[in-house]
Formats: C-alpha cells, sequence, structure tokens
C-alpha cells in the first residue's frame, strides 16, 4: 500500500544528473493531479487511524480507503498509459528522481524500511491488541474486514495480507496497462494477481472462518518450503496434524511441493512457473516493483555476490530446518503426541531422528552425486563451490547427529538457530531489505540475493530444465535495453551479442527484456535440453565456416 | 610483437581488436576521440529518452579492456604517416604501427544548405551530437519545434526522441512515403501513418531550401522549397550519412566517397585496412552498396579482418541481406533483397493486418516462384529459418506456407500466419 506513494511522486521531481541527460517531458498533468489526491485521501485515512483518530463505521471508513487508494493508483496508470499508444513506455525513467535513487527514492525506501520495521518487531504501535484487548489503531480499522472473512479480529498479517493483495492488484492493473501490447506479460501478470488474491489471501483466511477448518494454521499452499520457511517447525506441523486428514494432506502437499511438484514444472517451464508467475514476492516485485526494475546491479561482482550469498542462505535454510525437525522428532521410535501432559496418542514411527537424518543426507548426496556426474561440464568450477556446499551441509547433518539429546544445534541453542533464521532472513531480508529497498537496490534484491527457494529453482534452472532465453541470429545492436531493465541483474546483452542463449540460474523469466528489445532478439522458450547451452555459439551475417574457423582455432 | 592500431572504437574496429585478441596475442590499440570506452552508438536515442544512462550503453566493464590487452587510447588522430607507420595524434604523441586499421565510421551529410552550420542545427552519429542535442534540445520550453530533414532511419529516431520530451517534430521528406526508397509503398505508407499517430507533423515530398538564423546565430526557421516558413529551435540533419575521412586526405590512401578496400578489405597502402562504414568497396559484393553505414556490417568486417591478420587471409564475404530497425513501436526486419518495386521479372506479394502496425511484403521471382526476401513489421522471425531458405533457395509457397516455423514472436502472442496464407494464395488466383 505505501507502495503505491511510488507512482504520485514519481512524475513530478527529476533530476539532472551527468551532462548525458535531459530535461523531463512533463510534469503532472491534471488527471494524474486528481488521480494523486483520491490515492492520498486514501492513505490519509490510514494515517488517521495509525495515530488512533477515533473513526466511527470503521467498515465504511475501510472500504473507502482501500477502494481510494486503488482507485488512485489505476487512475494515475490510466492517466500515464491509457492514451499513449500501446508499446514500451521506458520514457524518463531515468530522469525521475524516483525511479533513479534520487531523493525520492531514498525518501521512499526509508519509509518502505521503517515500515517493514514497525510490521515485524512493534506491532504494538500498530495497534495490536495484546492479552485480549481489542485492536486499535490501524489494525483495529482492519478489523472489520477480518471479521467478515473469518470470524476473528485482524492481526498485523492480516493487515498486510490485505494492503499486500490491494498493491498487487492495483498495481498489477497499472503493469497490465503498461505492457498492454505483450499477452505474455499481460497473461503472466493475471496469474500473479490471482493467486495473490485466493491462495495468499481469500483461501486461508475464509478458511480460518470455516467451522470445519479454523484450527488450521494459516496455510498458503504456494508458499513452498524453503521460501515458507516455517513449515516443517513444531508448533505448525503439529497444528496441521491436530486437525486430521486434512491437516495431514496439506503436509504432505507441502512435501510434495518441493519434492515433486516444483521438479516438475520447472523441468517444463524453468523456474518462471513459480517465480513470476505464482509466487506473492514475486508479484509485489512484478507489480508494485516495476517501477525499480533498473536498479539492479549488473556488475560481475554483484553477480559473484549472489551466488555466494543466495546459496549460503539456502544451506543455512536446509541446516536450521533439518535441525529443527530433528530436535522434535523421537530419538526412538515410539512417537507419542502429548496433549495437556496426558498422552493422547501413541505409534511406532519410522521417522526418529537418526533416521530423519540418513533419509536427508542420503537424498542430498543422491542429487549431488547426479549432479555431479550428469552436468559436471555445466557446472564447470561451479561444482567445486556446490562441493563445499555440500560437504558442509553433511558436516554439520553429522554435527546434528552427535549433539542429539542437548537443547543444541551445534553450540547454538535450537530455539535460537531458529528465531535467528526468521529474524535474518524471514523479516530482515525479504522483508525489511527485499521490499524496502525496492527504490535502492531494485524490486529483484530479495529474490536474487537472498531466496532460498529461487536458490534451488535456479540450481535446477541451469542444469535440468527446458527453459532458455534464445537469441535472434545476428540482429543483436548491443543497444543494452535487456541488460538495464532485468530486475536480476543479468548482463543480458553479454549473450545476445554473441549468440548465445541465456541460461541462467538467477532467471525469473519475466520476459521484459524480449519486450523492451527494439531488434526482436530475445525469446523465452521451452525447448530440447540439446544444444541449450551454446557458449560456442555463432553470430550469423557471414560465410558461415569463419565462425567455425575461430572455434576450432580457440580449441 | 606486431602491433596493430585501430582507429575508431565503434563496432567495427571494436570487434577486429576482440576477434584479434581471441586469435592471437598481438599487441592492439584502439585509439578513439570519441569516447574512452566502446559504447553501441545505436542505443544514444534512448539516453536522450531515458531509457538508459550513458553508462548502459557500453556493452563490456571498463576493466574489460585491460584485462584482454587491449590498449585504449582516448584522443584525436590528425594525420596518418604511411610510409612511416605512424599517426599523430592532437596531444602531439605519435604511434607507430606495423597494421593499421581505419574504423572512423560517418559523419551527417550535408549537401550545402544555407545555414547548415548554424548553432541547433546537427545530426545525430556520435556522442558528442548527443551532448550537444542536449543543449539544443533539452525540453520543449528552450526548443519549442524541432524540423526533421530527411525520411531514413536516423529521421524516424529523432522524432521518437524529440516526441519523448513532448517537442513537436515538423519531419520533412523527399519522398512519397516513409523512406520509400527502400520500402516499398505500402509498406512506406504504413510506417508514414504510424509516425503521423505519433503526433509528428510529417510532410513528404517536401524538401528544405534553407536555415535562417536569429540574431545570435541560432537557428530560427527552416524555408521549404514549397516556401513555407517553419518557425524552429532545431534542425536534425537526417538525410545520410558519409564516412569520415577527412584527415586521411594527405595519407596517399586512395579515397573515393569512403576509404577504398580490396575484398581482403585492405586499403590501396600495404597493412592499412578500412572496415566498418568508412570503407568503400572497389567490387560490391552482390547486390550490397559499396558503402554501407550498416551495425551489422561493421561487426562482420571486423570478424573478417580480423581473420586476415590473423594468418587467415579471408575474403569480406557476406552472407545473406539482412537489417532491422524500429519505428515508434513498429519493429521492421528484413531478410533478402525486398526493393522498393520489384525487379524485373519479380513480383510482391503485401499483407497488412487491419490494426495497421502489422504487414509482411515478400518478393519473389515470377518465373521461377524463388523467394527473394521478405520485409516484416510488427512480426518477429527467425534470422537463422530465412538464412537457410534464401540458401536453399526455397520458393514463395514454400516460404508462405511454412512462415509459422520461423516465427520469433513471444509466447501467446498471435500468429497472423493463417490470415497470410489466405491472402497470399488468393492473390496468386487473381494472378491466375
Amino acid at each position: 500500500m505505501f507502495l503505491s506513494i511510488e507512482n504520485y511522486i514519481t512524475m513530478s521531481v527529476y533530476q539532472r544528473n551527468m551532462s548525458l541527460t535531459g530535461e523531463p517531458p512533463k510534469a503532472l498533468n491534471t488527471t494524474e493531479k486528481i488521480a494523486s489526491a483520491i490515492g492520498m485521501v486514501g492513505l490519509f485515512i490510514l494515517i488517521l487511524a495509525f495515530f488512533n483518530v477515533n473513526l466511527p463505521w470503521k467498515g465504511a471508513w475501510l472500504t473507502a480507503a482501500l477502494v481510494l487508494i486503488s482507485g488512485g493508483i489505476i487512475a494515475f496508470a490510466r492517466a500515464q498509459y491509457a492514451h499513449k499508444q500501446a508499446g514500451i513506455k521506458n520514457d524518463g525513467v531515468w530522469f525521475k528522481d524516483l525511479s533513479s535513487r534520487g531523493f525520492w527514492g531514498w525518501v521512499l525506501a526509508i519509509f518502505l524500511t521503517s515500515f517493514y520495521i514497525v510490521l515485524y518487531f512493534f506491532p504494538a504501535t500498530l495497534g495490536q491488541g495484546t492479552d485480549g484487548a481489542a485492536n486499535t489503531g490501524l489494525i483495529g480499522l482492519f478489523d472489520p474486514l477480518s471479521y467478515l472473512l473469518k470470524g476473528q479480529a485482524a492481526s498485523q498479517w492480516f493487515v498486510y495480507g490485505t494492503l499486500y493483495t490491494v498493491a498487487i492488484l492495483s498495481f498489477g492493473i497499472k503493469f497490465i496497462l503498461k505492457y498492454r501490447h505483450n499477452s505474455y506479460e499481460v497473461i503472466r501478470t493475471g496469474s500473479v494477481m490471482f493467486f495473490q488474491t485466493t491462495f495468499a489471501f481469500l483461501i486461508p483466511e475464509i478458511m480460518a472462518g470455516l467451522n470445519s477448518t479454523k484450527d488450521l494454521p494459516y496455510y498458503d499452499l504456494k508458499n513452498v518450503w524453503p521460501l515458507n520457511y516455517y513449515l516443517f517447525e513444531q508448533w505448525n506441523v503439529n497444528a496441521l496434524l491436530v486437525n486430521g486428514s486434512l491437516g495431514m494432506t496439506m503436509l504432505l502437499f507441502g512435501v510434495a511441493s518441493i519434492l515433486v511438484i516444483t521438479p516438475i514444472l520447472t523441468y517444463k517451464f524453468g523456474k518462471r512457473w513459480y517465480c513470476s508467475w505464482v509466487c506473492g514476492c514475486g508479484g509485489l516485485a512484478e507489480t508494485a516493483g516495476d517501477s525499480f526494475r533498473q536498479l539492479s546491479d549488473k556488475s560481475t561482482s554483484a553477480w559473484k555476490i549472489e551466488r555466494w550469498l543466495v546459496h549460503s542462505v539456502l544451506v543455512f535454510a536446509v541446516i536450521s530446518t533439518v535441525g529443527i525437525v530433528h530436535s522434535y522428532l523421537p530419538k526412538n521410535n515410539i512417537y507419542k503426541i502429548w496433549e495437556d501432559g496426558t498422552v493422547v496418542k501413541q505409534y511406532e514411527t519410522f521417522f526418529t531422528q537418526s533416521n530423519f537424518l540418513i533419509l536427508v543426507g542420503v537424498g542430498l548426496t543422491v542429487i549431488f552425486a547426479l549432479i555431479w556426474i550428469f552436468r559436471r561440464n555445466e557446472l564447470k568450477q561451479d561444482a567445486r563451490y556446490g562441493a563445499i556446499g555440500f560437504l558442509f551441509t553433511i558436516l554439520a547433518f553429522i554435527g546434528i547427529h552427535f549433539m542429539a539429546g542437548t537443547e543444541n544445534l551445534f553450540f547454538f541453542n535450537h530455539g535460537a538457530v531458529k528465531s535467528a533464521y526468521g529474524f535474518l532472513i524471514g523479516a530482515v531480508f525479504s522483508g525489511v531489505i527485499g521490499t524496502g529497498f525496492y527504490p535502492i537496490l531494485g524490486n529483484r534484491a530479495w529474490c536474487r540475493f537472498g531466496c532460498p527457494m529461487a536458490a534451488i529453482l535456479g540450481l535446477q534452472q541451469r542444469l535440468f530444465s527446458k527453459f532458455r532465453i534464445t537469441t535472434n541470429g545476428g540482429q543483436c545492436i548491443s543497444c543494452g535495453n535487456c541488460s538495464t531493465y532485468c530486475e536480476m541483474g543479468i548482463d543480458v546483452r553479454s549473450y545476445a551479442q554473441k549468440g548465445e542463449n541465456i541460461v541462467r540460474a538467477s532467471c525469473v523469466g519475466c520476459g521484459i527484456c524480449s519486450a523492451v528489445c527494439p531488434r526482436g532478439v530475445l525469446k523465452l522458450e521451452n525447448g530440447p535440453l540439446e544444444g541449450r547451452i551454446n557458449s560456442e555459439a555463432v553470430l550469423l551475417g557471414q560465410e558461415p565456416d569463419l565462425m567455425e574457423l575461430l572455434s576450432n582455432n580457440k580449441k | 610483437m606486431e602491433h596493430i592500431v585501430i582507429i575508431g572504437n565503434g563496432i567495427a574496429g571494436v570487434t577486429a581488436a576482440r576477434h584479434i585478441r581471441k586469435l592471437s596475442d598481438k599487441r592492439i590499440t584502439i585509439i578513439s576521440a570519441e569516447s574512452e570506452f566502446f559504447f553501441s552508438r545505436t542505443a544514444l536515442m534512448y539516453v536522450y529518452m531515458g531509457h538508459m544512462k550513458f553508462e548502459h550503453t557500453q556493452p563490456y566493464e571498463n576493466d574489460f579492456w585491460a584485462k584482454n590487452r587491449i590498449e585504449l587510447v582516448h584522443d584525436y588522430v590528425h594525420t596518418v604517416e604511411t610510409d612511416a607507420k605512424k599517426v599523430h595524434l592532437n596531444s602531439g604523441r605519435d604511434i607507430m604501427y606495423d597494421k593499421l586499421i581505419l574504423a572512423t565510421g560517418s559523419i551527417s551529410n550535408k549537401f550545402g544548405w544555407p545555414g547548415q552550420d548554424l548553432e541547433g542545427v546537427q545530426g545525430l552519429v556520435s556522442r558528442q551530437d548527443l551532448e550537444q542535442l542536449e543543449i539544443s534540445a533539452p525540453n520543449n520550453k528552450v526548443c519549442k519545434r524541432a524540423v526533421i530533414i530527411g525520411g531514413g532511419l536516423i529521421g524516424v529516431e529523432l522524432a521518437e526522441m524529440m516526441a519523448s520530451r513532448q517537442i513537436p517534430v515538423t519531419f520533412l521528406i523527399r519522398e512519397k512515403g516513409f523512406w520509400s526508397g527502400v520500402l516499398p509503398m505500402s509498406n512506406a505508407e504504413m510506417i508514414s501513418r504510424h509516425v503521423r499517430s505519433h503526433h509528428i507533423d510529417l510532410r513528404e515530398e517536401e524538401e528544405m531550401a534553407e536555415i535562417i538564423a536569429d540574431d545570435a546565430g541560432k537557428v530560427k526557421a527552416v524555408i521549404t522549397k514549397k516556401g513555407e516558413t517553419i518557425p524552429c529551435g532545431f534542425v536534425g540533419l537526417c538525410a545520410g550519412v558519409r564516412p569520415r575521412i577527412s584527415f586521411l586526405e594527405n595519407s596517399g590512401i586512395e579515397l573515393q566517397r569512403g576509404i577504398m578496400v580490396d575484398r581482403h578489405l585492405e586499403t590501396s597502402v600495404k597493412d592499412v585496412y578500412a572496415i566498418g562504414d568508412c570503407a568503400q568497396q572497389r567490387d560490391p559484393v552482390g547486390e550490397r552498396k559499396p558503402i554501407e553505414a550498416v551495425w551489422y556490417t561493421g561487426r562482420m568486417m571486423g570478424e573478417a579482418l580480423a581473420q586476415t591478420l590473423c594468418g587467415n587471409p579471408t575474403e569480406w564475404n557476406p552472407g545473406h541481406w539482412f537489417n532491422s530497425a524500429k519505428f515508434f513501436d513498429i519493429e521492421y526486419q528484413t531478410y533478402g533483397w525486398v526493393w522498393s518495386k520489384p525487379k524485373e521479372g519479380h513480383d510482391h506479394f503485401h499483407w497488412q493486418h487491419a490494426d495497421n502496425k502489422r504487414a509482411v511484403t515478400i518478393e519473389y521471382d515470377l518465373g521461377t516462384r524463388k523467394f527473394i526476401g521478405i520485409n516484416t513489421f510488427g512480426i518477429r522471425m527467425k534470422h537463422q529459418v530465412f538464412d537457410q531458405w534464401l540458401t536453399e533457395s526455397k520458393t514463395v509457397d514454400e516460404v508462405v506456407a511454412n512462415l509459422n516455423k520461423a516465427c520469433f514472436n513471444p509466447e501467446f502472442f498471435k500468429r497472423p500466419f493463417q490470415e497470410i496464407k489466405q491472402a497470399f494464395s488468393s492473390s496468386q488466383h487473381v494472378k491466375a
């Protein structure tokens, strides 16, 4: 929601930097000003609520606020794009203060960052009632909607979820208007809007209100472990299991998501099926974050940092999850569930601590061995880094085994490791930095540098997927639009100008490189595995054997 | 170690340097007065439009050159002394070479129009042109109207640039339709309509007679050959380009319009070569013009010359013609030859979508039905497939039947090929 501000200040402030930048095309026109005012009024209602101004008929005020905010965003987008012909709409992106890390970009970044800090760490400030007290302030304003959907009072996460959904829907409409000439973008955006509204918002909230399902924990089925890092934590697993077969089905679906569904879909379509078609983080980045995609760092050093960081987070996530699951599994094969100190059930289980560790260890070894054997050439020296990560993980498992019986995961308390992950990765990285810094680091900083799910999908996309971006013969003019607008910081041009396919682990398949290419050079495709990685590609144009000669000479 | 000196760091010179480095350990020096590092000239328009910053137009990171042992000299060459194998720089420094590559590119054509050197009158070729443009036409307050002369690729880019800053544009073109010296009339008319739909005041069959200055010596208005006076703050000269060769006049290297080269891209002087826009072929290849100011040609000449200089004498032997451009929102690609009017014994097949943004024109031989070339607008096509079809001398019927296989449109885009096939077969019935 706060993201909606982006639009309102976007057009009003420009900067002049370097000798080769220019003047603004225009200030806000009348329609844009009216749209801004409408949105600001909606925002103002939320601010009033935040400062505990007593608003009667909360339901009406909340409705007004949300309608005005989304109406303002959509009206602004219409004023920006509707009168123009369908086509690329990047005029003035680097002149606008907000979208080029100018003053207002920093103001917005600080504002968003503060919002996330308050949301994660000081929910009382937002009016979260504690110990049964009624909500006040901003969260109180959302009570009527929460009661309507699930018959309970709102929480900070309900407020966040609602605003998040409103942002994806409103900015999604903006994005569709902007890229209306491009069917891929239109359909893809429809998809993230759908998944956010239903899977992330309506279904879990409504389920929480139904008698038969109200005891189920909030579960966004499309939020796959390890992105959903608490899926296998004890409280969540227990909460699912006490709900009988429905809970069990959901838990199994969670396991199947990462072990079966994800690999199949990634094999067929690349990681884009998730990252830019389904995922909520990706959905926000693609819609509300679209104005900042050009800010991602394209340098090779950023790429290096990305690979170390994102894979370290993955290792951290795996070890942390395994450690946590291990801590609540029984030592021997009698498994009991206590409730209020009484044994409710008692049965034999295969999932003892050591069996679990062995199972995961063997699973990882098989995966690693398969990669090592079949994809060694594609990996080159990255394989060695992968081996380090693998070795580290296995050693960690051995460590976990020997620490069993103590409260520790290595030398740290289990709870401490869990909360460290939740704090560092779940809150600070994905929220405060990932979204708060949209106007500084670009809209995919979290997805690129931090998301363990993206790391898994990326490994698979690089090694075992039909997806690639193909280039068109010799048509590239090295203009750099593709690289500039790649939100993942991939230097797309460096491949296109050599005629190489782009097969990068980080590519989320948003399709913007292909859209902005003025010469029709790039195409996202699913095709055969053979010849997918063509680092010895030739540029078309002349006597073909000339380039053949070049590659022969190199050998 | 042999020292190869390259004058000009555009796509031709830089491609030659990169490929020589791939093939050898020779010492390589690139001299350029235009910019410290190689940038993509084709992207200058996007810097003015705010799509990119200048640094984004640089395809290689700044440490690329040192890493690849390519020395960069940011200076201007004022003379070349071929007897002593030496180039003289403005800074006073001399550089000795064993092999010299001239890749100096183009400058905008000026045809002796009165007022052509006034302030606010320029073309758009170099980085300096862009800097000048920022001074003359930064916005629609400083520049209340721009007049653009010449309906070619640079002219339409300049019009789009001006439009992005809401500067009103009058676009004077000599021909009956946009670029109709190259495009068949129905294609040209479609682009004319599209240019107009972007609020460009496009005047066909209109030429500039003179440019008049205000008291400060800055452009004030343009007078057309039909006698109309158009007040303006900027005049874009986009009536083509010509080789940038004036510094070579007394070098002993044979010059005509460009630097004369043989099929090995060598000039009249031993060990001096010319590539890219500035080179003029003694024997033009096939239907190609002796001078081709085209990005792809520069790149391919650089690749070919690198072979020659690294012990594998290679003739300049470009494959099938291809090119591309974008006219505001309409992408254009061409493969093979489509002439503005069909060559003798040839015919054109035209198809145009009702949206006025997509079209196809195919040239083919009426007797043999051989496919000669295709223009596509708003439809992306695969270079490789057309290259192969041209090599295999496919018939027009085979090409039309298989257009779907050559499509490079993004996923989920509508493909109009069924419609094209029907239009083609009914056009053939009419002929029969």
